[in-house]
């Protein structure tokens, strides 16, 4: 007596079977979509922005004439931007994830902020940019200014910095702090010289991932009122400025106008690509040198 | 041992002088430990600081608007002519558009952004997945700006080639990026879901003979379904809030149609022109702006919160 009938069960299970492996590659096919647009996408850009690219264009002042603009102005003002986002949310971001996670009693107000602070990383980037036109650049009166960019961005990002750090100081282990309470350390020596070294590696990497949102980000500058004129070179904090990803905006929206803006914007496109790119690099080696498993 | 059984009296007192000469030295440091988790709350309600001023310059000035154009005039008006001199604020068209580009958008984000999820979670090689999971993160990591440029020199004249009627600018080029840049969300977040998942029960549904097709869906997805579910609704957050794609690529007629080739703004954009365009401070037309944006606010609000509430409540625990 036959327990199995081999070709029965291979009648029935041949659709299956078959509908599997079909499925299998309409799935890896799908996978494949997102890889293949980002090769058309880097590809376009490429060929489009790199004759642009050389000395000249990265260090002329703007100017109207495709043939003479350079970014130099758009490349400062990012830099001024990351040296007003990068101290505060390093500063705001971190001391709230240590409040968070290691000094608030577990309560109504605690949960709260922790809502909140969820909540406030699915807001829109622009209504930031609302935000910022209406109490720094209006109220407060900065005008359209590094210190208002900066700020406006600051906020924008300190979600992603507040979460991220609190992941990492969840991570350290209780044992080291325990250690360092059976030493005699009280909690603020045990949070500064135990806690935040082990964490270091994990909310370096999650601040320098909000940076490089910060620079590309432009809808809540467009709402600032950004500039892309011919403006001097930013040197302080209140001073007019304007961004890469601004300058991007301005010549797409004029290459209909001057076709070779398109090419100057695909020029810009590939700095700020490069920008983004050796920042998630550092954020890699920084995971990957530091993370110790504990 | 000795000396300390003869000069423990002399011991106790230095003991105890050593501990006061401690304690002044370290007042400082005491006084730190104390100030410490006052500061850090100070700055930890910063975050709640920062909605609550979201939310009263929202409101604030989205009163004001309201007391020259009435809510219903508002949310029922099919015509927004903000700039002619007999200005029509309806914000219907707006709407309309904000819609259309998210639809667009989740119909290419959510099928394959799922397709991705399942691959990557059930079929994908642990070879393959450490390969392709950071190249979704590079495609999640692009700046939006650069998806509008895309948008708007490459995607708009190519489709063109294939539906000549389709004008320069239009509300379908930026719909179909959108999606593209949601892709890798959805794909994370619902693998995340996927993988949650205990092997356990995969097992036990191959081990009845079901192929791996068959334990995706009948086992896994309906195991993952909360986490799934938050992810679209995410990313449709994610969609109506995108401003820089709809900005470029889908131009600015307020039409009021459901003609894909055509033109529309979406609520996001319309900040955007209006904001750009310089509208004098006080005028119906600036306070237009956070009408527009407080809507925007709201529903995003509510579907991220949907979203949460998606994901806790119905979530299977193992």
């Amino acid at each position: 007596m036959k327990y199995i009938e081999h070709e029965l069960v291979y009648k029935r299970m041949k659709k299956r079977i078959l509908l599997n492996y079909l499925l299998k590659i309409l799935f890896f096919i799908a996978t494949l979509f997102g890889v293949f647009v980002l090769a058309v996408l880097i590809y376009r850009v490429l060929a489009d922005g790199i004759g642009y690219l050389n000395v000249d264009f990265l260090t002329n002042r703007l100017s109207t004439e495709p043939d003479r603009a350079g970014i130099m102005g758009a490349i400062l003002g990012t830099l001024w931007l990351m040296a007003v986002v990068i101290p505060i949310t390093m500063v705001l971001g971190v001391g709230t994830a240590i409040y968070n996670e290691l000094y608030a009693k577990k309560g109504k107000l605690q949960s709260i902020i922790e809502t909140n602070i969820s909540n406030l990383s699915g807001v829109p980037s622009i209504v930031y940019g609302i935000l910022g036109m209406t109490i720094f650049v209006k109220t407060l009166s900065f005008g359209n200014v590094v210190l208002a960019g900066g700020l406006t961005m600051s906020l924008l990002v300190l979600p992603i910095v507040i979460v991220s750090s609190q992941e990492a100081i969840r991570a350290v282990p209780n044992d080291l702090s325990e250690g360092s309470y059976g030493l005699g350390s009280t909690k603020w020596q045990t949070v500064k010289n135990i806690i935040l070294p082990a964490a270091i590696p994990g909310i370096l990497t999650g601040s320098i991932l909000a940076l490089s949102r910060a620079i590309g980000e432009t809808a809540p500058l467009v709402v600032l009122g950004i500039p892309a004129l011919l403006i001097p070179f930013p040197s302080s904090l209140f001073d007019r400025f304007t961004v890469l990803p601004m300058q991007i905006y301005y010549w797409t929206l004029d290459s209909s106008l001057v076709s070779e803006y398109a090419n100057l914007a695909a020029a810009t496109i590939i700095v700020l690509l490069v920008m983004l790119f050796a920042l998630n690099s550092v954020a890699i080696v920084i995971r990957n040198k530091f993370q110790r498993r504990y | 041992m000795r000396s300390y059984n003869i000069n423990k009296e002399k011991e106790i007192v230095q003991t105890r002088n050593l501990i006061s000469a401690n304690m002044n030295s370290n007042r400082l440091m005491i006084y730190i430990e104390k100030a410490m988790p006052k500061i850090l709350f100070v700055i930890a309600l910063l975050s709640i600081l920062t909605t609550i001023g979201i939310v009263f310059v929202l409101i604030t000035e989205t009163v004001d608007f309201f007391q020259r154009i009435s809510v219903v005039q508002f949310f029922t008006g099919k015509t927004l002519k903000p700039l002619s001199q007999n200005p029509e604020f309806g914000v219907l068209p707006l709407i309309n558009g904000t819609i259309i580009s998210s639809v667009i958008a989740m119909l290419v984000a959510g099928p394959i952004g799922m397709m991705t999820a399942i691959f990557l979670s059930e079929y994908a090689s642990d070879q393959v997945r450490r390969v392709m999971k950071p190249i979704l993160e590079l495609l999640a990591g692009i700046p939006t700006i650069v998806y509008g440029f895309f948008a708007f020199t490459f995607v708009t004249p190519l489709l063109r080639e294939f539906i000549p009627e389709l004008g320069a600018t239009n509300i379908l080029s930026p719909g179909l990026v959108m999606g593209v840049m949601i892709i890798p969300m959805i794909a994370s977040l619902s693998e995340d879901a996927m993988s949650s998942v205990p092997n356990a029960i995969r097992e036990g549904a191959l081990g009845l003979g079901a192929t791996k097709l068959e334990v995706t869906f009948k086992v896994v997805i309906p195991a993952a379904f909360s986490g799934i579910v938050a992810s679209f609704v995410l990313g449709i957050s994610r969609a109506v809030g995108e401003t820089m794609i709809v900005a470029i690529a889908s131009g600015s007629s307020k039409n009021f149609t459901f003609d894909l080739t055509q033109s529309m703004q979406t609520m996001t954009a319309y900040v955007v022109e209006v904001a750009s365009g310089d509208a004098p401070a006080g005028s119906t037309l600036y306070y237009s702006l956070y009408a527009v944006a407080m809507t925007l606010f709201i529903f995003t609000l509510c579907m991220n919160i949907l979203a949460r509430y998606v994901s806790r409540r119905f979530r299977e625990e193992y």
